[in-house]
């Protein structure tokens, strides 16, 4: 872990440092104008937590079908990465929302579907925690099924009438706004990969002290 | 003889008369019904102010717009950067608790095993 963490960590912390003069110098929006730049974090953000959640949902898939305790230490910590990222999500778009539309909350197919999404993944945490003996199993199945509705939640917005902007916005960024847009895009990936790397070894090292206090009573 | 041409005339005109107000009546009833279910669907409309099918770049901001939104993208960009910094100092909290706990074992069982 040690050879590929710092570079990616300097890297990483390189990004964060140059991501507000790149979202500074991008375009304003013609309509939202200054608020719009909560873009350049507020989908990133969702991004990553789109890309945690299918990486819960596989591994605890891979637990629930062959009973690997590894896969299922990584589904937990990118359970747990969801989350927080969601979280970010959750709260930048009210702001956002707040000057685009005028109110913090709206009760649309997008938004309501997201944090459904967001509570999933909040009950997955409570039942490894508080679940007692094969909660485990029980929190695979909540993985699985929060990852089935990854689709549903990206898509709502093209599916449903929603004040939420649509899927088209991103494919159709202006050049100044593209760029800026797929950097963060990349720094919060490069950050999931740093948090998903420590949040793995606090699982690893966890099981092994499970096994040393188990070797000890033995 | 004016009496019963203007019977005959009334007998002729009225159901028309009739006719034509009750049709009246009935539309302006259908109109009334249709402006009043429409009006919460009228409601429901999404609010055009935000861009929902691409951004357009401009070059300049107006002036009037850069308070208004300066809060809510500082407050934005911070609650990022707390809720980051918060889960790394708990990741590392209790990733060090975990480390030190080993070790202990480890020491430990290294110390019965030569014993």
């Amino acid at each position: 872990m040690q050879n590929f963490f710092l570079p990616v960590f300097g890297v990483t912390a390189l990004m964060f440092a140059v991501a507000p003069f790149v979202i500074a110098n991008a375009p304003y929006e013609s309509t939202m104008l200054l608020v719009q730049k909560i873009f350049y974090f507020h989908v990133p953000a969702w991004f990553v937590m789109f890309t945690a959640i299918f990486i819960s949902g596989v591994y605890d898939a891979i637990y629930l079908f062959k009973g690997d305790r590894r896969a299922d230490r990584i589904a937990a910590a990118a359970a747990e990465l969801a989350v927080i990222f969601g979280l970010m999500g959750l709260v930048t778009g009210p702001l956002w929302g707040r000057k685009a539309w005028g109110v913090w909350w709206q009760w649309d197919a997008r938004l309501t579907m997201a944090l459904l999404l967001e509570v999933i993944f909040i009950g997955y945490l409570l039942v490894r925690k508080y679940g007692g003996p094969g909660s485990e199993k029980l929190s695979a199945a909540m993985a699985v099924f929060g990852m089935l509705n990854v689709p549903f939640v990206y898509i709502s917005v093209n599916i449903w009438r929603t004040v939420h902007p649509r899927t088209s916005v991103v494919p159709t960024l202006g050049p100044g706004m593209f760029g800026a847009f797929w950097f963060s895009v990349c720094a919060f990936m490069l950050l999931f990969v740093l948090l998903m790397a420590l949040r793995v070894r606090f699982e690893h090292q966890r099981a092994k002290l499970d096994d040393l206090y188990l070797a000890e009573e033995t | 003889m004016i009496g019963p041409m203007v019977r005959v005339l009334s007998a002729a005109t009225l159901p028309r008369m009739s006719r034509v107000s009750k049709m009246l009546r009935r539309g302006a009833r259908l109109l009334v019904t249709v402006l009043l279910t429409s009006a919460p669907l009228l409601a429901m409309q999404p609010p055009t102010g935000a861009a929902t099918d691409g951004f357009v770049p401009i070059d300049q901001l107006p002036p009037q717009e850069q308070l208004p939104a300066a809060p809510l993208l500082i407050t934005a960009y911070a609650v990022v950067w707390v809720l980051l910094m918060a889960y790394l100092w708990s990741i590392a909290k209790r990733l060090r608790k975990v480390e030190s706990e080993v070790e202990t074992l480890e020491r430990r069982s290294a110390g019965a095993a030569r014993r």
